[in-house]
């Protein structure tokens, strides 16, 4: 994928799933709507902790909750067991690549998990031109702000931070300037 | 809802449960007629249009599905057609169609759109024609649109609109504050802002609620039955009558033709796959401006080797999209966009083309927002903006309800050139030939839209937005929604597919009802298939007392 910006409308139309997927899904938000507990499915507990450390840092906690606090690892398991099961490749090899880089950058490291914070950041700059960033970061985005059935955004964490409310019902005024401070 | 054997012999086969189809279905069936609809999607109620982003846009939920359906594209038929990664060609597939997640912009055509040749002649490299009918023929059926469906706007603000014999059936949608900042800033320029026209109820109508500006109309489904959908309005009509069913889950593959050249009906893939026969006194299409002319293409025979009705070569031929960039103004206090209809405010000002300006073109702009939560995060901040990290975290905060965007929709010139095709080796998951798309704006249509991207951008400026940027990404490799023109309607059989009631002219009993008839495209196309299709639907069934079809 190009480094440039996935427009809005290339959003809208990123390629879509089959029945069974959505079948799949439907389930998965089942089992979420139920309370089940948040497991892995698809990701080892390893890999986890390095896929979350580095959305963590694409999504940070600085005051509100970031990628980490809002189950952004539970979002991307789940994704790839059910509408994104093609992108599984995408990670491994992504993540592979990621620890080469560590490596060369960090030769005295362990793990991307055990990086410092600026050491994250650091990393995740070198790699951000790769296609395994844009799908980190895609899902991460898409974890912290879509709907929490999904098992990301916990407590509307996301969607509290933009100011977004998800209503059935609104009424006029519906912001500043269609409101009387804003001379309407 | 009655339901019909296929060997029953109904009166008419409707293909595609749409804007257009969902209104010749209740027309035709309370005019007394047996009905059958087929649909390739499923029957989707409101307890299934919720607001899940991920869904609706990421998923596909309401419509086409490349994974089932994959699409191939070319610039033009010099060059190999390739798979594409996303669609090119979006349309909604259930009962309902595209009405039921389109934004709901219900905008007439200006009496020019129906004269554009007689007035501007010939264009280099495109073919520019005049409608078979006149804003007059379609004035009765764009008011009866209206009322039945139920649309909100406020005639004799826009100075430059059509004349219309009854005023809007319900007052406008309250304003939001992009409307507001749009109808100052417009004022300040000169222009003339008027309240939207949308098919959105602001007020209870005949016995739907009013909007409950929840929000989510652009790409969802309205779970307040608010938004005037075929779903909502005519297709429970149609069901009443007993004479109507809507068969979903229903992918037709061809239809087939007699030994006198006259359709008997149509083979389509039950939701088992299952192939079954319907058979039919007449069929009439409404599956859209890509899968009409692709259906037409399947259904080959001896008589039409080239595709059904197809004896001139035209169908397919000629699509149109419209389109236009995009622009976007940061203000110093919440918007709260996320909140009602898209958009409030409009403005015609630059509709009419103008010679002087030294290409073809023209079209509205309207303010709005047209991101959602995901999508914002994702693309929603200006250019050079960090893509990450706390500062990216503390811009989307800040942004996502101070951000508007001055959307263009403008003309599209018909041109030979550009097609619906079936792909020679792409198949579907049900063994049919891919839609292949040969697309390229011509010049003039990229000068239009590049000349009202100038005027949005003016506008934003003197709306004294903090910050204004552009979106100029390549418009022909976006998802569009709009397909038009593939199967042209005039009066000459040599240079158009049917007639000025949709009848094809190679067959007696086949009409084709949808965006492929129309001869120009200019801006929001739903209310002129929907004017087409009542005026086509009085017409079919006078014809089958007759017994004329």
């Amino acid at each position: 994928m190009p480094d440039d910006l996935i427009s809005r409308r290339q959003w809208l139309a990123l390629t879509p799933l089959s029945a069974a997927v959505l079948a799949a899904q439907q389930h998965a938000h089942d089992v979420m709507r139920a309370g089940a507990p948040a497991t892995l499915s698809v990701l080892g507990a390893a890999e986890a902790r390095e896929i979350e450390a580095l959305a963590a840092q694409i999504i940070p906690a600085d005051g509100t909750p970031g990628a980490r606090e809002a189950g952004v690892i539970y979002f991307i398991d789940r994704a790839l067991a059910t509408f994104d099961t093609d992108k599984r490749a995408l990670y491994t090899e992504g993540l592979r690549q990621a620890q080469d880089k560590r490596h060369q950058l960090f030769p005295a490291s362990q793990s991307i998990a055990a990086l410092q914070p600026g050491e994250q950041i650091r990393l995740l700059h070198a790699i951000e031109r790769t296609d395994f960033f844009e799908l980190l970061r895609t899902h991460t985005i898409m974890s912290f702000f879509g709907n929490p059935s999904y098992g990301g955004n916990r407590d509307q964490s996301g969607w509290k931070l933009i100011g977004f409310d998800d209503r059935h019902h609104f009424d006029p005024p519906f912001g500043y300037y269609d409101g009387p401070e804003g001379g309407q | 809802m009655r339901q019909f054997k296929p060997s029953e012999k109904v009166d008419f086969l409707i293909i595609g449960a749409g804007a257009a189809g969902g209104i010749m279905a209740k027309e035709l069936a309370s005019s007394g007629f047996s009905v059958v609809v087929l649909e390739q999607g499923p029957y989707l109620r409101e307890k299934d249009f919720d607001h899940d982003e991920i869904k609706f846009t990421r998923l596909s939920a309401m419509t086409n599905n490349l994974t089932k359906q994959p699409q191939t594209y070319r610039k033009s038929d010099a060059e190999p057609a390739k798979v594409q990664p996303q669609k090119i060609i979006q349309y909604g597939r259930q009962v309902g169609g595209g009405s039921v997640h389109f934004t709901a912009n219900y905008w007439r055509l200006w009496e020019s759109d129906f004269r554009q040749k007689g007035k501007f002649g010939g264009i280099a490299g495109a073919s520019l024609a005049d409608w078979p009918v006149s804003y007059s023929d379609l004035e009765p059926f764009y008011t009866k649109a209206e009322e039945e469906l139920g649309v909100s706007g406020l005639a004799g603000v826009n100075p430059f609109e059509a004349w219309r014999s009854k005023p809007y059936p319900l007052p406008p949608l309250p304003v939001k504050s992009s409307g507001v900042i749009f109808e100052r800033a417009t004022r300040k320029l000169g222009l003339h802002p008027f309240p939207a026209p949308m098919a959105i109820l602001s007020q209870p109508y005949r016995g739907r609620g009013a909007c409950a500006h929840c929000g989510f109309c652009e790409t969802f489904g309205c779970e307040m039955r608010a938004k005037s959908s075929t779903l909502a309005t005519v297709i429970p009509v149609a069901e009443r009558t007993g004479r109507c069913e809507i068969r979903p889950d229903s992918y037709t593959r061809k239809i087939e033709l007699d030994a006198n050249g006259r359709v008997t009906g149509a083979v389509y893939f039950d939701k088992d796959r299952r192939e079954v026969f319907q058979k039919a006194k007449a069929v009439i299409v409404c599956a859209n401006g890509s899968e009409t002319p692709r259906l037409l293409f399947m259904s080959k025979s001896s008589r039409f080797p080239q595709g059904l009705a197809n004896s001139n070569g035209l169908v397919g031929k000629y699509l149109m999209f419209d389109a236009g960039f995009e622009a976007f103004g940061l203000f110093e206090h919440p918007l709260n966009e996320f909140k009602s209809v898209q958009t409030t405010r409009a403005i015609h000002d630059f509709y009419e083309p103008d010679p002087k300006r030294g290409f073809y073109g023209g079209g509205g702009i309207d303010a709005r927002f047209d991101f959602y939560p995901i999508s914002f995060a994702l693309n929603g901040l200006p250019p050079g903006a960090p893509r990450w990290g706390s500062e990216w975290k503390a811009m989307v905060a800040k942004n996502f309800t101070r951000t508007i965007t001055l959307l263009a929709h403008a003309t599209c010139l018909a041109q030979e050139r550009n097609n619906i095709t079936l792909d020679p080796d792409v198949k579907d998951a049900w063994g049919l030939p891919a839609i292949r798309v040969t697309f390229d704006f011509h010049p003039d249509d990229m000068s239009n839209m590049k000349f009202l991207l100038e005027r949005q951008v003016e506008i934003l400026q003197a709306a004294s937005a903090q910050r204004v940027w552009t979106d100029t990404t390549d418009l022909s490799l976006l998802p569009h929604n709009h397909l038009l023109g593939t199967c042209r309607m005039g009066d000459d059989p040599k240079t158009s597919v049917v007639d000025r009631y949709h009848r094809a002219h190679d067959v007696p009993n086949l009409f084709l009802v949808d965006g492929s008839s129309l001869v120009t495209a200019c801006c929001q196309p739903t209310c002129t298939i929907q004017a087409l299709a009542y005026r086509a639907a009085e017409h079919i069934a006078g014809e089958a007392r007759k017994a004329a079809v």
